[in-house]
């Protein structure tokens, strides 16, 4: 048995907030006090209980996860949630600055309240919360998992998302989605999905050849006295955002219409409830949300916005439960005749110290984890300042992966994704392997060197902006902004995609890129089947063994207008 | 990325009669032909919107083939039904896809196709009822680099 604590008095915190952040120096509270009973406390509600997991990204251990302090928002999601972040996001959420809430939420004081709250996650803590949600609310309770959940870790790569599948096992989901499963390829995924005893649920998935649906589009579930009818939408762009060439015979995308039709046909089958559980996106659920009709609940997912309430649009409740296994959502729904007469919703944070592991997952954890444990507590060196990666436009972490191929791969610019995953390392920690993996455990992480024009990079850097910028949400396809070493830019996020990108500079000499000159660029995690050299986590290991101890200064290379 | 001068269009069925491929021309104009094609296909006509269905995708998966449905509201009778769609893409360098043919036959005004589209661009239909009456119907596909997505 394990012996529960009934609470933690966490430390006292008074670091001054941290510099560049400008105006008021706020001190963290003192002496917070958190317990289990607390992050549990739920004055229960209705007939059914939706719980939501997403985007875990392979993360069974609890971590430390900064939260943007850059999610900038265009169009008609300029300034709404969760285009909303540090102090504008803590007043319009009404949550106290220094408190456990705002550790969870947002990079306020981060390192501070790092240290007096410590870390949040690992799946252990997640099994205990949902497992006292049912315990409490017997067979109302309905777990759905927005996906992203079998990549992201190096366990998780090595067993191709093995030690996720068999961790969630534990949990009984009702249902899954996904994105990054598709990243260990058609065969696997086929075989994943065929063993894994409750459906993986992909509407806007089809076939290639013939344009036939290639996944099952929903699941029906009774509880509590309601049909409840879940859509399952996978990543629209996984083909175009990840390598085509390991799922050649998938095709996905929004399919709007499909999402009406299945809605349309789960109502005809007499659904009291319609529930579409979804990796599309913060803002391409809210536009979906006011487009299609009949849609009660969109779990979102793929964006990792952390929102402490609901989102209405229209009729539909949009729920956004965070990244990385920090928080598990719960939704209490009164469904009656057919429609949601009342909520009450809560996104759990899972202060690892506060909330006691559940013994079954701990256990089946370490077992997953043995065979890797030695690999992954190795330190490959130390870092004196905080390393993130979360953010628009670049994180201290894809610095130091951009520092890492100027260098190890002697080139004069860098490109790293803007993946929103990957974990955080605090001031003074060691750097492990883990840490290095847990940004980089990829299936195509060859690192390329080659030449490329002044023009052709300005063409790229074009394309990954209107990725992330472009007014219609429909047309965004991927993850933050692609990161740059070795060179300066400025960025009107307002502007039409050609126009955006303007003053690239080499920042070695300060001289402007010159469009028909090639530049030596090194870059990782090409979507070009074929592509050459060393596997990503090995540059940066090398580096890192190399250099020891790392110190990064806040990032200025980027000069971003139009916000 | 190479001119492209080859437009590859597949018949997948569908209540479809005929396809007849735009002629080709040899060299890729800047500014393309789409604008004449469609005033050539109208007689000058205005074309009203409504009527066309356009399924294609917002972000293209594959530039070279992208899949494009098309649904006319038509009962398809004798005395009313839809003789002709004709489909351009503004950004390729000929504007011209294809043309299709219905007929009462045909049943459904309906067909699936797969286009080249060189960059991001619209695509654009315009139906010719037995009536002589015009529709339209317009669709960005984007077409990208791709990758950094996650």
């Amino acid at each position: 048995m394990i012996s529960r604590r009934e609470f933690v008095q966490v430390a006292l915190a008074t670091a001054a907030l941290a510099a560049g952040a400008g105006g008021t120096a706020t001190r963290a509270f003192a002496q917070q006090k958190l317990t289990e009973k607390e992050l549990l406390a739920f004055e229960p509600l209705g007939n059914v209980t939706l719980v939501h997991v997403t985007d875990i990204h392979g993360q069974l251990m609890p971590l430390y996860f900064r939260e943007p302090s850059t999610n900038l928002g265009v169009g008609d999601a300029k300034g709404q949630p969760p285009h909303i972040t540090g102090r504008d996001f803590l007043a319009r959420f009404g949550v106290a600055p220094g408190s456990s809430a705002a550790y969870a939420l947002t990079s306020e004081d981060f390192e501070a309240l790092a240290k007096t709250y410590g870390q949040i996650g690992g799946l252990d803590r997640a099994a205990t919360v949902i497992k006292a949600i049912r315990a409490e609310r017997g067979d109302r309770v309905v777990l759905l998992d927005g996906g992203d959940t079998w990549q992201g870790s190096w366990s998780s790569l090595q067993t191709r998302g093995q030690d996720m599948i068999d961790c969630m096992a534990l949990l009984k989901p009702d249902a899954m989605t996904g994105h990054w499963e598709f990243t260990y390829g058609t065969e696997r995924v086929k075989q994943a999905v065929d063993a894994l005893g409750f459906p993986f649920l992909g509407l806007n998935i089809r076939d290639t050849e013939w344009n036939e649906p290639a996944f099952e589009a929903s699941t029906t579930i009774e509880r509590g006295g309601a049909k409840i009818a879940v859509l399952g939408q996978a990543f629209p762009y996984t083909p175009v955002a990840n390598p085509r060439w390991m799922i050649p015979n998938w095709s996905f995308g929004v399919r709007e219409e499909d999402v009406q039709a299945q809605v349309d046909k789960a109502r005809k089958a007499g659904a009291d409830l319609v529930v579409l559980l979804s990796h599309n996106g913060f803002d391409v659920d809210r536009k979906l949300a006011s487009r299609v009709r009949g849609l009660d609940v969109i779990l979102t997912g793929h964006t990792h916005d952390a929102l402490p309430e609901a989102v209405k649009v229209g009729k539909t409740l949009l729920i956004a439960s965070g990244s990385s296994g920090k928080f598990v959502s719960r939704l209490d729904l009164d469904v009656r005749d057919g429609e949601v007469k009342a909520y009450r919703y809560k996104l759990i944070p899972l202060f690892s110290d506060v909330i006691t592991p559940d013994a079954q997952m701990a256990a089946k954890i370490a077992e997953v984890r043995k065979p890797f444990a030695a690999e992954l507590g190795r330190a490959l060196g130390r870092t004196e300042t905080l390393l993130y990666r979360r953010g628009n436009f670049n994180g201290t972490f894809d610095d130091l992966i951009c520092q890492a191929l100027l260098q190890e791969r002697d080139a004069e610019i860098a490109l790293s994704p803007g993946f929103r995953w990957g974990t955080t390392v605090m001031p003074g920690q060691d750097i492990t392997f883990e840490d290095v993996t847990n940004a980089t455990a990829i299936t195509y992480p060859a690192v390329y060197r080659m030449g490329m024009t002044g023009a052709r990079l300005k063409e790229i850097i074009e394309d990954v902006a209107d990725n992330l910028f472009n007014v219609d949400p429909y047309y965004q396809q991927g993850g933050d902004m692609v990161r740059i070493g070795g060179m300066s830019y400025a960025i009107d996020i307002n502007k039409p995609q050609g126009q955006r990108i303007s003053d690239m500079r080499l920042i070695k000499t300060g001289a402007a890129i010159d469009p028909s000159r090639e530049y030596q660029v090194a870059g990782w995690a090409s979507v070009n089947e074929g592509t050459q050299g060393p596997p990503i986590w090995e540059v940066v290991s090398s580096y890192l063994q190399r250099q020891k101890t790392i110190r990064l200064e806040p990032n200025r290379a980027v000069k971003v207008t139009g916000v | 990325m190479g001119a492209i001068n080859r437009r590859q269009a597949f018949l997948l069925g569908g209540g479809l009669v005929a396809l007849t491929l735009m002629p080709m021309t040899a060299d890729a104009e800047p500014s393309n032909d789409a604008a004449e094609l469609i005033k050539k296909f109208t007689g000058g006509k205005e074309a009203a919107s409504g009527k066309i269905s356009l399924d294609l995708p917002e972000i293209a998966e594959n530039g070279n083939t992208v899949p494009l449905s098309l649904t006319v509201d038509s009962p398809m009778t004798a005395d009313n039904y839809v003789k002709e769609v004709l489909f351009v893409a503004d950004g390729n360098p000929n504007g011209g896809v294809a043309t299709l043919m219905f007929s009462p036959l045909s049943g459904k005004a309906e067909a699936s196709i797969r286009i080249r589209l060189a960059q991001t661009q619209n695509v654009i239909a315009v139906a010719k009822m037995s009536d002589g009456s015009l529709f339209t119907e317009r669709k960005t596909v984007k077409v990208t680099i791709g990758g950094c997505g996650g």
